[in-house]
């Protein structure tokens, strides 16, 4: 309890859970009737995890892992509330307070409940915090199950389109998964018989190689699942959609990276004899490592083309996350340091695009037009009644392709490299992805902003009558936030990077040390 | 010795109460209210003085039919001791949400005091026959509770649950019969050390020949009955639905652990070793609980019959526990391993006792203020107007689903823990129950508390601060021991390996 009373400075970044949570059951309680307090609240807690994750990113910097907590919780099996945090948690916790910010400025409009909304999105945070940091199994798990809950209840309570139907599927995908990574715990845990639960114990096992050949699949499938790996995405788009914009934002700003960080963290760091070759192959597939790696592929493309097909905006953001997240999967599997560190790259630049885009359509967009269907934009002339939102949308389109000066570009180049390395044809079969993810990008663009039919005179005259809600400031100053992140991560992007290689050079080198 | 026989105490103050609740008619709530207070502060008493070495404490022992082998024969330890508290809370809980019973009420409060009466008895008896007296009295307070305050088809229910019991008590008497025939002892202690050295099975094979096998079938069978294990939970559902709720809050959450308490009492002291030998089928069976189980409550319609379901789905998991650690331990690995199952599944029959005591609170509860609605498709978004329900039986279900963080938990991940290096096809298999239940727990909440309010519930008041003043300190104890599980499984586990010690597989 020492820890927790007298913070330092390396400790500090452990608060961000405790803040989270804190603000999560003070808005739970909060007398009902006061939304704006509500939601000033919560602003407030976001930044202040902002603020914390900032503090730890800075403080952090050149150091390798570094404990923040470690108190015994259950002694009799080993398990320790152990928070620790390398460069890879540091990057990710930063993503997530930017996102966490971005959701409430972007959740500015919510009416209905607004306490409950807030403190379920803290919990949520709270949650994805708490996975990012734990370095014990358990408490990993642990978090990652919390989590589940509140993103549940935000999409049923304040979803749209099937929101039931949406919500459930996610919960029992994301169930689903956390029940296979809940038999990998225990298999290594028995099977390691090191009395420990923590990440550097069981990664120092030495499991048997045959173990590993099983486990490894089991537990990296349990998390890709909830990184919307291919043919298990199908969550991902309608829970996406039907998501409050919020929701949607953290869903996959953050939460698909719960899942990939996940096969990294454990599923890669603790089973990586797991990739060994089988010693046969199968039309060129000769180990888990180029099973998945063809799932990431055919994710890729997969999901650009269905992008490319959608007529509901939403859905076209929706395939694109899973195209996008196809890339973080094929970075881990190049197991070489430009492809994993491409990956984490690409966590952290996927999570501010898909925030943005989401935000963008759910928000900014929709909350005006009342409908998502490419066909109807197409007739509102948006680009002249709401420049604001088509310029935003230029700007993500851009970064969300890939243009050089963004932080995609720099993430999934070095994906990319990494594939090359590998096996030049994963490389290959991605870049037709990125291609068709240009295609799709600028359909939408194009269909929702800027169609080829300009308005008539008349047609203005009579849209002047309806004008549309102006645009706040919580939507200004959420997107510059979004967009200045991937621009300057774009631009500079050493300083993420001086804080993901290390962290990943020592996970490829074996042990988490 | 103690001075003031706390046990018998505990045993005699709720027959005491029954008695004055009798003739207390309209204050008769209030007489089983005190009662049950009075309860809880003792068992906690009993809890707070167990012995540290496991074994058992406050001992009392009177002769009462030598040539009966018949003793009055008292004593707890951890796991007896969790079975009163648990039985105390359970019951103050029942008598709180019994406060809407307008016919007898004297005589409803004295058939629930009786009940817990039998209950205490049975959790301290040390003795067959002691043991075997409270077993069958807490059938028939149970019978007529279902049977004169039960729903519209109470009589089938009431019937086939008390036939049910019967038969498994039937085949269960037999049994012991058989082994006092053979040993001349009915004390658990002395027959548990017999069964430990392979003396018992001795001594039964020389006097009635090889029928070892089959008195742990029929032992086992009695129990499986009360668990239930399928296929010997035929009963519940119907006496789960009919009974009224506060009875159902009874009836699951403390003599369903009867059934699971004479498992790790009975069972395992004396035939660990048969048990062993049928251990797959055994496990078999377990796995379909677990599974069935969840199945069956997706396929259901009726709040109580759900909650029901989940019921025989989660008391699997105590079963499972219980089979799979029945194996000869090779190794310190395998003896941690049983001793993790063991604790998870004393843990796992405290917390669903109070899990789904406080479902059925809330079921009653809900059907209270919707005029006898319970069906899950005739709710809709009560979330809206009572938010506080909405949270804490959410608290309620998340704990049933197992979610980290809240009590429910804890115990299932032991005992998977447990099991896993034991038996690990069945772990497997039963984590695919685990799936289900998440599923159901989720369609509940959807189908009762979002979506738009029906009619009949739109005037639906929140809880109001009695209740609150309920169920908070449940809820509570939902969190604390989630986060603190120690606090249980500290006082448990010194008794999990005194027996252990004892059992010879």
């Amino acid at each position: 309890m020492f820890l927790i009373l007298h913070p330092n400075s390396v400790s500090l970044l452990a608060y961000t859970i405790y803040l989270s949570f804190a603000g999560s059951l003070v808005l739970a309680v909060l007398p009902k009737g006061k939304p704006a307090l509500a939601r000033w609240l919560a602003l407030a807690v976001a930044i202040a995890g902002l603020a914390l994750a900032v503090q730890g990113f800075i403080a952090g910097m050149g150091q390798g892992r570094t404990v923040l907590i470690d108190l015994p919780w259950v002694p009799s099996m080993g398990i320790h509330f152990l928070l620790a945090a390398d460069g890879i948690s540091r990057v990710l916790v930063l993503l997530t307070g930017l996102a966490a910010v971005a959701g409430v400025l972007f959740s500015w409009n919510i009416e209905l409940r607004t306490n409950e909304f807030f403190a379920l999105f803290l919990a949520l945070i709270g949650g994805v915090y708490g996975v990012f940091l734990s370095f014990d199994l358990f408490l990993l798990f642990v978090f990652y199950e919390i989590a589940i809950v509140p993103k549940y209840f935000l999409i049923a309570i304040w979803g749209s389109t099937r929101r039931e139907y949406a919500a459930m599927k996610l919960a029992i995908y994301s169930f689903a998964g956390s029940a296979m990574v809940l038999i990998g715990l225990l298999a290594a845990y028995t099977t390691a018989g090191s009395h420990s639960t923590g990440l550097i114990e069981l990664a120092h096992a030495n499991l048997p190689v045959s173990f590993q050949m099983w486990c490894f699949p089991l537990v990296f499938t349990g998390f890709a699942i909830l990184a919307g790996m291919w043919p298990f995405h199908t969550w991902a788009p309608t829970g996406h959609v039907a998501a409050p914009t919020a929701a949607s934002m953290l869903l996959a700003g953050v939460v698909m990276k719960l899942g990939a960080y996940g096969c990294l963290r454990v599923g890669i760091a603790l089973f990586p004899r797991g990739l060994d070759p089988w010693g046969f192959s199968f039309i060129g597939i000769g180990s888990w490592r180029d099973v998945f790696a063809v799932l990431a592929v055919i994710g890729i493309v997969y999901g650009a083309l269905v992008a490319l097909a959608q007529t509901d905006f939403k859905f076209v953001i929706g395939y694109s996350s899973v195209s996008h997240m196809g890339f973080v999967l094929l970075g881990l599997m190049t197991l070489n340091q430009i492809g994993v560190t491409g990956a984490v790259m690409q966590m952290f630049s996927h999570g501010i695009i898909a925030g943005l885009l989401f935000a963008i359509v759910g928000r900014i967009v929709y909350d005006r037009t009342h409908t998502r269907q490419l066909a109807e934009l197409e007739t509102m002339h948006l680009s002249k009644r709401l420049p604001f939102a088509a310029w935003a949308f230029v700007i993500a389109g851009m970064a969300s392709i890939g243009m050089p000066g963004f932080s995609g570009f720099i993430a999934e180049l070095q994906v990319l490299v990494g594939a090359w390395i590998a096996k030049p044809w994963w490389a290959l079969a991605a870049g037709v992805g990125v291609v068709v993810g240009v295609a799709y990008t600028w359909r939408a663009l194009q269909k929702a902003f800027f169609p080829d039919v300009l308005p008539s005179a008349h047609v203005l005259e009579q849209e002047h009558g309806h004008e549309l809600a102006a645009i706040t400031w919580p939507e200004v100053t959420g997107v510059g936030l979004l967009t200045g992140v991937s621009l300057f991560v774009g631009l500079y992007p050493k300083i993420l990077l001086d804080a993901i290689e290390p962290a990943v050079k020592a996970l490829l080198a074996g042990g988490v040390q | 010795m103690s001075g003031i026989h706390l046990l018998t105490l505990l045993t005699v103050l709720p027959l005491v109460g029954a008695a004055i609740a009798l003739v207390a008619s309209k204050h008769a709530r209030g007489v089983a209210l005190i009662t049950t207070l009075i309860s809880l502060a003792l068992s906690l008493a009993v809890w707070t003085q167990l012995p540290a070495n496991g074994g058992y404490g406050l001992v009392e022992q009177h002769v009462w039919a030598p040539s009966l082998g018949i003793n009055y024969y008292l004593g707890v330890d951890g796991l007896s001791a969790l079975m009163l508290v648990l039985s105390a809370i359970v019951t103050l809980m029942s008598v709180d949400a019994a406060h809407r019973v307008h016919h007898q009420p004297g005589l409803y409060f004295a058939l629930v005091l009786t009940l817990e009466a039998g209950l205490f008895g049975s959790f301290t008896a040390l003795n067959f026959f002691h043991w075997f007296l409270f077993w069958e009295l807490c059938l028939i307070p149970a019978f007529f509770l279902i049977r004169l305050w039960g729903g519209t088809r109470r009589g089938p229910a009431a019937t086939q649950f008390f036939v049910y019991t019967m038969a498994g008590s039937v085949a269960l008497l037999v049994a012991f019969l058989a082994v006092f025939l053979s040993t001349g002892s009915m004390d658990f202690p002395h027959l548990t050390l017999l069964a430990s050295t392979g003396e018992l099975e001795q001594m039964v094979t020389a006097h009635l020949g090889p029928v070892m096998l089959w008195l742990a079938i029929g032992v086992l069978a009695g129990f499986a009955v009360k668990v239930p294990m399928i296929p010997f939970h035929t009963w519940l559902p119907a006496a789960y639905a009919e009974a009224p709720s506060p009875v159902t809050m009874l009836l699951t959450g403390a003599m369903s652990k009867m059934g699971v308490y004479g498992l790790l009492r009975l069972a395992l002291p004396l035939f660990g070793h048969q048990i062993s030998q049928m251990r797959t089928p055994l496990l078999v069976l377990a796995v379909a609980t677990v599974v069935m189980g969840a199945w069956a409550a997706a396929a259901q319609k009726d709040l109580k019959r759900i909650f029901a379901y989940m019921s025989v789905n989660h008391l699997g998991y105590c079963l499972l526990g219980i089979f799979a650690l029945a194996v000869p331990a090779a190794g310190a690995a395998a003896q941690t391993s049983q001793a993790m199952a063991l604790n998870g599944v004393i843990l796992q029959m405290f917390n669903h006792g109070l899990t789904a005591a406080a479902l059925f609170w809330f079921v009653a509860m809900i059907q209270h203020r919707t005029g006898g609605h319970r069906g899950i498709d005739q709710f809709g978004g009560l979330g809206k107007p009572a938010p506080v329900l909405f949270g804490l039986m959410s608290i309620a279900l998340f704990s049933s689903l197992g979610l980290p963080g809240l009590n429910g938990f804890v115990g299932e991940f032991l005992i998977f823990r447990g099991v896993f290096p034991l038996a690990w096809v069945a772990a497997t298999v039963s984590i695919l129950g685990l799936l289900v239940t998440a599923a159901v727990i989720l369609t509940v909440i959807q189908k009762v508390f979002t979506g738009p309010v029906p009619e009949h519930c739109a005037g639906f008041p929140d809880l109001h601060h009695n209740e609150r003043m309920a169920l908070i300190p449940v809820i509570g104890l939902m969190i604390l021991l989630g986060l603190l599980p120690q606090l249980i499984v500290e006082s448990v586990n010194p008794t999990v390996v005194n027996l252990l010690a004892h059992w010879r597989f």
